[in-house]
């Protein structure tokens, strides 16, 4: 057995690894089990491995996981789709594993096998393993063989097929809650699969019985398929037989069930026709809005656009816009915030004079609440509200709110202001930001906050990209550069990092004239972390400035830098000096 | 035998009083042994089916038992049937393994010592055959896998492994990843994997030199792993995990607040009651121990230190601050005395099998609530009654906080709970029952009953208790009867289909059948 020649080595190391002791060199070894496969030939790994892998899988779950999705892509391994059905075995054994992620691995895995096997082997092969796992011993099984029906189904022979209804009818009522709710989430994907007539009369009987189950859970799942289920469904039918169950639902005492509505009723609306939008959903909907519950309001505000869209304007007018109007008065701040990040989008379908007339005063209130979310949800859309009712209109009311949020006491808040300052310079342009804008920008750069600064320094960089290297020229260099008196050296640390970011930028003539003396200046620095941050600066500008500059400005400086008593900025410098040296040698 | 003194001839109808015998003990002390702390236990649960049984104890370790009389295969049911009249079955139990759930820990933030010990253990849905259990201490939830692993012996190697670490320049028989160190050359396996799949290739029919390893086992082992840890979600201590019938999620409570958490996630859970007052000062309630509905997956009951059982429904809203319903029972008037409020404390409620019961402990009671009735208790059983002229010692040496549990038989007929002197007590809760039994947590649990044949007519409380063990000092009250409060029996289980209880006297388990 150690005859093994020299070039197999490796290859009979990973076959021995696959039991290893250490986990994490059997986990190697089962993801490299394609290789495997190729060293023992297509033969030996349908006769040898897979019946090696079946036989030994009660590994740690962290393995079986690995060896369930190896084997969905391991047909070609074994010779082709003729001999597919040998990797059922072991993928059979780990869809009853305990772990929940092995088995749903498994079955995914199944699942591309299983749209690729031939009819007849789905037939002889596939289906029986279906049978198996649904009348299996333990839950686990059965939770798996829901995910599978909707690959045996199709091929199934009308006899087969009428068994495989009814079992997944039984599944759908199984003791066990955890098969009822896979049995639900999957029920679409059955569905799907099953002809007209049937789907009208059994799939529909077991959503029923699904939607009335006494777990909450189950009822949720049976929720969420709604909507992918009423499309498969003509619109009379799913108005028939989908759109009173949801209707019953959008008044279900559980708020969970109430919740999971208000997230699907948007999608249903496209399965059922405009007449029950407007004489069911609708009210349906506007309940949800006004519910008791927050979270649920929180859902249901989130859609708000989208229903919109599907509605007429005068719908949307008439029933929506009064409920928007509550919402942004919610006690709820996250139902507010909901809020605050669609209602834009509704807008462009109120059309102008409604939205001036009724969109616009809600809007305003959000700017000004007092929960920073909202206003910033509301500032990010800012570009969707410019479209419609133009920036001087706007400008009054904003500019308080991004005052205020810029001055907000939790620097997260001004962190994601800052973030959307470069969007609101494109949408204002250049002579309201500078009136009104500009001096925030500089106030940041001192912020108490590192990340602040930091950002502050990379919005700096972001506007002049936006604005060009004239304007700042005259709008930020100047005031940039006096942060170099600043007696706090972390101010002057800023300045350094914002220089990097903008030279750049601005390009070389600015970067010689204006930028470079600055740094050289601060190189003489008492701080020795202002020193080394010089010396990586320079190093950034190297390649921004003339080759006649760096000889003459830039090597002086770290030549020197690099004599200095601390360690930090010697090693810098010296860096920087082996940067100019491969720059010099390159050109 | 007769449950001594107590029994009174049950009406026809009514279930005769039962019968205790002594079945089992585990960790029996001998007289004089000292009781190690780590060693007490802390927590009894069986699981749905009875069929195994988990103790926790103070030093963080989970024990489980499992059950042997319903394993006989091969023996014909007629024979079964024999033998069950022969001699009458009860569940027997054997050892089956333990492990260290909780370490102690240290929380640096707040400078406190989180200890190990075992507050609650709660049995999940089995599946395979592998088990699945919560444990928690103070602060941490734990889920565990407790299953059979075959030992496994690898033979029939492509490399002979001496040999392999030998010829190390071509491969390693591990990678730098891997935490164990490896051999002396620093080639990776990972190198020559790449070799493998971009310059080598496989003749058609592969290669017949190489060989797949064989695996052979006979013996199998238990292995205990800790499969997800839900951490950091409690300010306070938790006193109580319960699962939801639905399988997939479970409840953890604390002194202010109870969370709902999914089994599949450990890493966010959310809060559904919180009765932290914005202002600590105006704290006047605590939560003392919370339960799930048995069948019902949106109803919840959680008990309070001011004797109020609250029954909430989830369905209602994402926080539930306003319960469905509260019960309380209305003080009888007069009766009010400094210890009041602290003997009102609940210590533990369960629900009934079918859900519509709830029994509760407090301090000197037991009580049985009928969730359709929120005017009283159904039914109200004293403990220990002669205990309360001695109220004020109780208070002095802090017993008057020990937090005894009390379970229901899974027929509801009856109800237990432990009380001092390993002493626990079972009544008998179907209308009109008016079975009351004391035993003490000994190979013989009805001693105390047959040595007092002489005062038929005393109450329980007048029993003499005639032995004593180790170096513990009973008190004695003014009528002679002697208790001691340092031996108390806090925690005992009923299994859920037969007559049997599983009892906990210090580091001792205790398990009797009728």
């Amino acid at each position: 057995m150690s005859t093994v020649e020299a070039p197999l080595y490796p290859i009979a190391v990973l076959i021995d690894e696959l039991k290893n002791d250490d986990i994490q060199i059997r986990l190697n070894s089962i993801r490299r089990l394609s290789t495997i496969a190729r060293a023992l030939g297509e033969e030996r790994t349908r006769s040898e491995l897979i019946p090696f892998l079946s036989e030994n899988n009660d590994d740690d779950d962290e393995v079986l996981l690995a060896m369930a999705e190896e084997l969905g892509v391991f047909i070609p391994y074994v010779g082709g789709v003729e001999h597919a059905y040998v990797l059922l075995t072991p993928l059979e054994t780990l869809c009853t594993v305990e772990e929940t992620c092995v088995r749903d691995k498994a079955v995914e895995s199944l699942c591309k096998i299983g749209s690729q096997m031939r009819e007849n082997d789905l037939i002889e092969w596939f289906t029986p393993l279906v049978k198996r796992l649904a009348a299996g011993e333990w839950f686990t099984a059965r939770v798996s063989a829901c995910g599978l029906f909707h690959i045996a189904y199709p091929s199934a022979p009308e006899t087969l097929k009428t068994e495989l209804r009814s079992i997944y009818g039984q599944l759908c009522q199984d003791d066990m809650p955890m098969v009822r709710r896979s049995a639900a989430s999957n029920l679409w994907k059955f569905a799907g699969t099953v002809e007209s007539a049937h789907l009208k009369a059994d799939i529909m009987q077991m959503f029923e019985d699904l939607t009335q189950d006494d777990q909450d859970t189950v009822r949720l799942l049976a929720v969420e398929g709604c909507a992918a289920l009423g499309k498969l469904l003509e619109p009379q039918d799913c108005a028939a037989r989908i759109l009173p169950v949801i209707v019953t639902f959008s008044q279900d005492k559980s708020w969970r069930v109430r919740y999971m509505v208000a997230n699907q009723l948007y999608e249903l609306c496209e399965a059922v026709g405009p007449e029950p939008i407007r004489t069911d959903l609708l009210p349906a909907y506007v309940r949800l809005l006004r519910d008791n519950e927050a979270e649920v309001r929180i859902a249901a505000a989130g859609k708000v656009t989208k229903f919109c869209q599907i509605l007429s304007p005068e719908l949307a007018i008439q029933h929506i816009l009064p409920c928007v109007k509550e919402l942004s008065l919610d006690s709820s701040q996250h139902v507010r915030a909901a809020l605050a990040s669609v209602v834009m989008g509704m807008a462009p379908v109120l059309g102008k004079d409604a939205t001036i007339e009724q969109l616009l005063p809600i809007f305003l209130s959000l700017l000004k609440d007092e929960f920073p979310d909202v206003r910033l949800n509301i500032i990010s859309k800012l570009d969707q509200v410019n479209q419609v009712i133009g920036i001087d209109l706007l400008s009054q009311s904003l500019l308080p709110a991004i005052v205020e949020l810029a001055e907000d006491r939790h620097w997260r808040v001004r962190l994601a202001i800052i973030e959307y300052i470069p969007l609101l310079a494109n949408q204002l342009g250049v002579g309201f930001f500078d009136d009104k804008l500009g001096g925030l920008c500089m106030q940041w750069l001192q912020d108490k906050v590192y990340s602040i600064r930091d950002a502050a320094a990379n919005n700096l960089k972001r506007l002049a990209e936006e604005f060009g290297p004239d304007w700042a020229m005259q709008h930020i260099i100047p005031q940039v550069l006096e942060i170099a008196n600043d007696s706090h050296y972390l101010h002057r640390m800023t300045l350094l990092r914002a220089i990097s970011l903008l030279g750049p930028v601005l390009g070389s003539e600015i970067t010689c004239s204006k930028l470079l003396p600055v740094v050289v200046n601060a190189s003489k620095d008492r701080v020795p972390n202002i020193k080394f941050n010089v010396a990586k600066v320079l190093q950034s500008l190297i390649s921004v400035v003339d080759q006649s500059v760096v000889e003459k400005t830039i090597r002086p400086c770290l030549v020197e830098l690099s004599e200095d008593p601390d360690v930090d900025v010697r090693y810098f410098a010296v860096q920087g000096l082996q940067s100019i040296d491969q720059v010099t040698m390159s050109s | 035998m007769h449950g001594g003194d107590e029994v009174v001839a049950a009406p026809a109808g009514l279930p005769q009083p039962l019968d205790w015998k002594f079945s089992q003990v585990f960790g029996e002390r001998t007289a004089g042994e000292e009781v190690q702390e780590v060693d007490i236990i802390s927590a009894i649960e069986f699981d749905k089916t009875g069929d195994h049984l988990a103790t926790g104890d103070r030093g963080g370790r989970v024990v489980l038992f499992e059950r042997t009389d319903t394993k006989d295969h091969g023996v014909s049911r007629r024979d079964l049937e024999r033998m069950d009249y022969l001699i009458s079955r009860h569940p027997e139990f054997r050892y089956k393994t333990e492990f260290q759930s909780h370490e102690p820990e240290f929380d640096y933030l707040k400078s406190l010592e989180i200890e190990e010990k075992i507050n609650k253990i709660r049995w999940c849905q089995t599946a395979n055959s592998a088990l699945f259990l919560l444990s928690t201490n103070d602060k941490t939830i734990k889920f565990w896998k407790v299953q059979e692993k075959k030992v496994k012996k690898i033979s029939d190697m492509n490399l002979d492994p001496s040999k392999a670490v030998g010829n190390g320049s071509i491969a390693s028989s591990s990678n730098s990843s891997s935490p164990k160190p490896c051999l002396a050359n620093g080639s990776s396996l990972g190198g020559s994997y790449n070799y493998l799949s971009h310059d080598f290739s496989f003749p058609p029919g592969g290669l017949p030199s190489l060989h797949l390893p064989v695996v052979t086992s006979q013996e199998t082992n238990l292995v205990a792993r800790c499969r997800r840890v839900y951490g950091h979600a409690h300010d306070y201590h938790i006193n109580s995990i319960s699962n939801n019938s639905d399988g997939e999620t479970f409840i953890s409570a604390d002194d202010l607040r109870i969370n709902l958490w999914n089994l599949e996630i450990s890493n966010q859970s959310f809060n559904i009651v919180d009765v932290k007052p914005a202002n600590m000062e105006d704290l006047t309630e605590v939560i003392t121990s919370a339960e799930f509905h048995p069948t019902h997956c949106n109803m919840l009951a959680y008990s309070s230190s001011k004797g109020s059982i609250r029954l909430i429904d989830l369905r209602q809203s994402a926080l539930c601050d306003s319960h469905a319903k509260l019960f309380e029972e209305p003080e009888a008037p007069g009766s009010r005395s400094f210890f009041t409020e602290i003997i009102a404390s609940i210590s533990d409620i369960k629900f009934a099998k079918d859900g519509r019961y709830i029994l509760s402990r407090d301090y000197m009671t037991l009580k049985l609530w009928d969730i359709n009735m929120d005017s009283g208790p159904v039914a109200t059983f004293q403990v220990h009654e002669y205990l309360r002229p001695k109220l004020c010692d109780l208070y002095e040496n802090d017993s008057i906080f020990d937090k005894f549990e009390c379970c229901l038989s899974g027929d509801g007929l009856r109800v237990a709970t432990g009380s001092y002197s390993n002493l626990f007590r079972v009544f008998g809760c179907a209308p009109g029952s008016t079975e009351a039994t004391t035993l003490e947590a000994s190979k013989n649990p009805m001693r105390r009953q047959v040595q007092t044949p002489s005062r038929p007519s005393r109450p329980l409380s007048s029993i003499t208790r005639v032995v004593r063990r180790g170096t513990e000092t009973p008190g004695v009250d003014a009528n002679g009867n002697s208790f001691d409060f340092t031996t108390k029996l806090l925690h005992l289980a009923w299994h859920p289909t037969e007559n049997s209880i599983a009892c906990a006297a210090a580091n001792s388990l205790y398990m009797y059948y009728a």
